[in-house]
């Protein structure tokens, strides 16, 4: 592999120096040059019209053929039910597999999953689904292995997953095996059609950067997206898939971990991710008492409860109340935050809700530059006022 | 028990800007330090070794300059540290980093337990364990709150989303861990003595006798091609007048959208 300059055809115009990622390339006696650490993304050669840009990158696309076609999309089911972030991504696979002019396809595991058959209505040309009362749960290391072993079998060019606990554990071992990239909580997805490239964007640095990815060498291409960042369609029900039903053998395939129990968190009656509107507190709130002011809102608004992360911390609320990076992405009709300052940390989690209201005594708060609404006031006159009013409708 | 912590060094905050001017990150002026995440991984090692005896070897592939962040794993507790430092492994992906943290682990010898943080700080994908697990051919289990029992093997808690789920998982293994599974501490005075002296070898690809195609940037399989600012539209309205108005004006906007 190697980058070149073609001194003759170079004319120092520097086009190629602004769309290197990397800031590798400068001007030295009106030639480009460039310095150490190029990884051959090709940003500069198509910048560039004077065709002086050569990039000799020998072990790419070797392993790329003409085998691999389609796109997948692993549909999550947990207790027999998919999970909505599997219907976001039909949605969004659709649109990728129509660009490519290729196949779409889910896949499920499960024990009589019978909302298996409902994915073809969201765009699923085919649901490959593994149905056998041992993948019942979260079997982590036979899904490993029989995911993979269908991968090989059938060869897509495209495997989408939820970046839920699941996928963020288990599609990483699935990549490994198959020596392929994987690209972690894409919030954007697009196909380069010339080289059939996903073109995966993510946040990373918390969320102050976005980077663009590709996987050129490698297939299948994979990628998790949290839930919620992509709408799903209305379901067309007429639309005809097909469903195929694949046996589970266990044929050398063991589970070395060993599930024994499950406790549930019972705090959280109202699932964050499933709720239309959310009533979300921060350090704003002071103390762990104070949170009974907030759910006094939910409660007249039918909402769920939501939290930044401080108030986790400081264990005024459990965690599956968080909100974020490192908590959970919702997507709400109505986003209430209270006493939330707004850091990119928290609003990485939310800030593709419908309609955002930030009530905030600190009118610098960044929280005002996303929300549809600001209230600049102090929380404990503000929401009181809401409370009565809406209970005296 | 024999105890290996993975831990990066990311810059220490994630308040990080592109210049405008050449499309890049700005580094200059950022003090690195030891993934926030990798803290919990490290103080749960140390934990273990100080119920069950052994030794917690801290590794971490890197630039030269992680050794400082290596030594600080010293002060907290680690026994030992190596780092594996080499061009050929720079601009690696999480494909190519666990690769080469395996072989490096297998070059270690006999290990019963390797702990990775959930994610890191900058990169932020969680991936390096679990495909760290695979590459050792070892069982794996993900976003570890606690340790309960360690006999054959160890029955742990995993956080999902809905709660708790209790797991029998025997050793070896490979487990990430989640900041609710303990509280690390601060550097002890021995510690810090010790950090001091202590001898940081640097195994490089050599070293490793490892597969050149698989490191570094020629073993990653995604490229990074663009980097950009996220775009944030202003699409807000600040409600004016008394907080009644603002309150009064607020539910008639929300009865406008149909919400109440
Ligand atoms: C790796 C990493 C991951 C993270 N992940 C997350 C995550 O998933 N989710 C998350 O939320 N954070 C996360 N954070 C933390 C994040 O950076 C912020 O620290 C956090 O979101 C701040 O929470 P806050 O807005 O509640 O608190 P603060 O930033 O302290 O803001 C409190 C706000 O309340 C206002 N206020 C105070 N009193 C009142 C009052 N009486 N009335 C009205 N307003 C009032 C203040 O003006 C202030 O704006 C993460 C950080 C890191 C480093």
């Amino acid at each position: 592999m190697g980058i070149l300059i073609d001194l003759d055809k170079c004319n120092g115009c520097g086009n190629c120096i602004e769309v290197c990622p990397f800031g590798l390339l400068e001007l030295v006696d009106d030639k480009v040059q460039v310095k150490e650490g190029c990884n051959f993304c090709r940003a500069c050669q198509e910048a560039c019209t004077y065709d002086a840009i050569l990039i000799e990158a020998a072990v790419e696309e070797v392993e790329v053929s003409d085998l691999h076609r389609g796109v997948w999309v692993f549909a999550e089911q947990r207790n027999g039910k998919i999970k909505g972030v599997a219907y976001e991504l039909l949605s969004k696979g659709r649109e990728l597999a129509d660009t490519l002019n290729a196949e779409l396809s889910a896949v499920c595991f499960g024990h009589n999953v019978a909302e298996a058959s409902e994915l073809t209505g969201y765009g699923a040309d085919k649901v490959y689904l593994v149905d056998a009362p041992i993948i019942k749960g979260f079997e982590e290391d036979l899904y490993t292995a029989k995911f993979v072993e269908l991968i090989c079998q059938y060869r897509p060019e495209i495997v989408l997953a939820g970046a839920t606990p699941m996928g963020r554990s288990f599609m990483p071992r699935v990549a490994a095996r198959l020596r392929t990239g994987l690209t972690a909580d894409c919030t954007g997805l697009e196909i380069d059609l010339g080289r059939r490239l996903l073109l995966q964007t993510r946040p990373t640095f918390g969320g102050n950067i976005m980077a663009t990815i590709i996987c050129s060498s490698k297939r299948p291409q994979m990628a998790t997206v949290r839930p919620r960042v992509f709408k799903k369609n209305t379901p067309d029900k007429e639309r005809k898939g097909q469903v195929i039903k694949l046996d589970f053998e266990r044929g050398g395939i063991t589970s070395k971990i060993k599930l024994l129990d499950f406790i549930e968190d019972l705090t959280e009656r109202v699932k964050l991710e499933d709720t239309d509107i959310i009533v979300s507190g921060g350090r704003g709130l002071g103390k762990a008492e104070n949170f009974h002011l907030l759910e006094e809102l939910a409660n007249v608004m039918g909402a769920a409860l939501g939290s930044s992360r401080p108030p986790v911390d400081e264990g005024w609320i459990p965690y599956s109340h968080q909100v974020g990076q490192t908590g959970k992405t919702v997507c709400p009709k109505l986003y209430i935050a209270c006493g939330i300052s707004g850091a990119v940390q928290h609003l990485a989690g939310m800030q593709t809700s419908e309609i955002i209201i930030a009530i905030n005594d600190d009118p610098n708060a960044p929280i005002f530059e996303v929300a549809t609404y600001g209230i600049v006031g102090d929380l404990f006159k503000v929401v009181p006022m809401l409370i009565a009013r809406l209970k005296g409708r | 028990m024999n105890i290996v912590v993975c831990l990066k060094q990311v810059p220490g905050t994630t308040e990080v800007k592109i210049d405008p001017q050449t499309n890049t990150l700005i580094r200059e002026g950022i003090l690195n330090i030891l993934n926030p995440f990798d803290a919990y991984a490290l103080e749960e090692g140390v934990r273990l070794k100080e119920r069950c005896g052994g030794r917690v070897t801290a590794i971490s592939m890197g630039p030269p300059q992680a050794e400082e962040m290596l030594r600080e794993a010293i002060s907290l507790g680690a026994d030992e540290a190596v780092l594996l430092s080499d061009k050929a492994f720079a601009g690696a992906d999480t494909l190519a980093t666990s690769y080469t943290l395996a072989r490096a682990i297998e070059k270690l010898g006999q290990t019963d337990l390797i702990i990775c943080g959930r994610q890191t700080f900058d990169g932020d994908t969680g991936q390096v364990g679990p495909e760290l697990a695979e590459m050792l051919g070892l069982p794996f289990v993900a976003y570890v709150s606690k340790i309960e029992d360690i006999n054959k093997g160890m029955h742990l808690q995993r956080m999902v989303e809905e709660g708790h789920e209790i797991i029998e998982l025997p050793l070896p293994a490979v487990i990430t861990v989640v900041k609710e599974i303990n509280v690390p501490r601060l550097p002890s005075l021995r510690g810090l003595a010790k950090a001091k002296s202590a001898p940081i070898p640097v195994w490089t690809a050599e070293e490793l006798a490892i597969d050149m195609d698989k490191v570094g940037l020629k073993g990653s399989a995604t490229r990074v091609v663009k980097v950009f600012s996220p775009q944030r539209v202003n699409r807000g309205e600040i409600l004016q007048g008394e907080p009644e108005e603002q309150v009064k004006n607020l539910i008639s906007k929300l009865g406008d959208a149909g919400i109440v």
